[in-house]
């Protein structure tokens, strides 16, 4: 790893200031993704700013059927939250099932979903619950957020202070676990919301996408039955050493249908 | 050069280190805590595990300057000197064990472990230490080991 300037500033303000300051900067969260890409010299920041001390933030709230999760909330925290429990079980279990407890204990949303890897389990939740990223300049909706593999609609030095997902009427995700990274080899998150049925995939191609077919299967019946058979096109999906498009298409109906009859 | 101050098995510690140096880094070649293991050094197979405000982190996934202020606890100072902590009373007559490489990490994960849950089912302790890989035990006798620990942590 190439030697860097360390700050850690104190509020939202001083950490986008010091992006701007900066010649390269990058922030630093929970550095489960950071610090393996710079070991690696993939990237190699003159300056790196760390969020851990940054107020605005922290925190998980509830309120008006919104459940606001601070940017640097750590993945255990969600898992282990009371009211995330309460109010969207699907998200704290999605949680659980983050990496390991070592990296559910650093790793975080707001790194999670501004890294955008294609296997990653947080965008899934992201677009499944139509949630809002918001960052320190604006408001971003789930379906303009994520814009392909590990592109998000972030602009430089921009810095995501919260996710606001909107609570469903029921909600789950089931992921089918790469055996050495538990990263999602295929993941499905299905919400049934007062605005109509959602169903996200990640894992299986570039960038977590919605999955029509399903939506409107699960918009007649809302039932494992309804998806647990259904064809899903391919074409657009990956194909690696893991597992081949065809395999990962019907793992997407597999885990739809799991998904649904948990759905709470 | 950065300086950090932490508190690590108890004892209060400070220095000027790089900022890039790794908490296992500082924790192997600065205070000689060679106890600390690196497997990988991918952030894959937990043998660096230590505690950090009662946490369990990959050491080797986390910068020195990233636990400045913090409280550090690693393998050596889970036992008085010449003591076992009953999780490593547990590893040793279960046969949790065979070259030790791992050790160091898969104990520091399963006393966390225990702490946020102490009586874990069998099931339980295998999500447990889903972050913890060992070449030789088979992980048979490590879980086996990781319960009689949790029952001795409980009395
Ligand atoms: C062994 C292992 C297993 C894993 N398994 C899984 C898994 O199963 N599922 C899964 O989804 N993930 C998994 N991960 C990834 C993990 O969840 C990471 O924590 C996450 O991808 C990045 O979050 P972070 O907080 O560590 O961010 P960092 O690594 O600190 O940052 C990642 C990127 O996001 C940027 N960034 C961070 N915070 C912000 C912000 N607030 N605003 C703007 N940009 C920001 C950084 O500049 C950087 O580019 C795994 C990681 C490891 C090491
Ligand atoms: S050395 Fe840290 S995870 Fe392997
Ligand atoms: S005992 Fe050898 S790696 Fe686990």
């Amino acid at each position: 790893m190439h030697d860097f300037n360390y700050l850690r500033p104190k509020s939202l303000a001083d950490a986008v200031a010091a992006f701007k300051n900066a010649g390269d900067g990058r922030y630093l969260a929970g550095g489960q993704t950071m610090i393996p890409v710079m070991k690696q010299r993939l990237a190699s920041p003159s300056d790196v700013i760390d969020l851990s001390q940054v107020p605005e933030l922290k925190g998980i709230a509830v309120n008006g059927g919104i459940v606001a999760i601070g940017a640097m909330t750590s993945h255990a925290e969600v898992a282990a939250s009371k009211d995330v429990q309460a109010a969207i079980p699907a998200l704290a279990d999605l949680a659980s099932g983050i990496g390991d407890p070592h990296v559910r204990n650093r790793g975080t949303i707001g790194g999670s979903i501004a890294n955008n890897d294609p296997a990653a389990d947080y965008p899934a939740a992201v677009v499944g619950l139509n949630a809002t990223v918001v960052t320190d300049r604006r408001r971003i909706a789930a379906a303009d957020f994520f814009t392909g593999m590990f592109g998000t609609a972030l602009e430089e030095g921009e810095l995501v202070t919260r996710v606001e997902f909107p609570t469903p009427e029921a909600a789950a995700y089931e992921k089918f676990l790469h055996p050495a990274s538990r990263f999602a080899l295929v993941g499905v998150f299905v919400a049934r919301t007062k605005s109509g049925v959602r169903a996200a995939v990640t894992g299986a191609g570039p960038c977590v996408f919605r999955e029509t077919v399903l939506e409107q299967a699960l918009t007649r019946t809302f039932a494992a039955n309804a998806v647990k058979n259904i064809d899903i096109d391919a074409s657009n999906l990956n194909s690696d050493i893991h597992g081949s498009a065809e395999y990962r298409a019907h793992l997407v109906g597999v885990l739809a249908a799991r998904a649904v009859a948990k759905a709470r | 050069m950065p300086r950090i101050s932490l508190t690590v098995n108890g004892k209060p510690v400070a220095h000027e280190v790089e900022a890039r140096t790794l908490l296992v880094q500082y924790l192997r070649e600065t205070l000689k805590l060679t106890g600390t293991h690196v497997g990988c050094d991918t952030s894959q197979c937990g043998a660096c595990v230590v505690h950090v405000d009662g946490r369990a982190v990959k050491s080797c996934t986390m910068l020195a300057v990233q636990a400045d202020g913090a409280r550090v606890t690693t393998i050596e100072g889970l036992a008085p000197a010449g003591k076992l902590h009953p999780m490593q009373q547990a590893f040793h007559e279960n046969h949790g064990l065979q070259c030790g490489f791992c050790t160091p990490g898969m104990v520091m994960a399963s006393v966390a472990l225990v702490q946020g849950n102490p009586d874990p089912t069998d099931a339980q302790v295998r999500h447990g230490l889903e972050g913890n890989l060992c070449r030789c035990t088979g992980y048979q006798n490590i879980v086996k080991a990781v319960l009689a620990g949790a029952k001795a942590m409980r009395t």
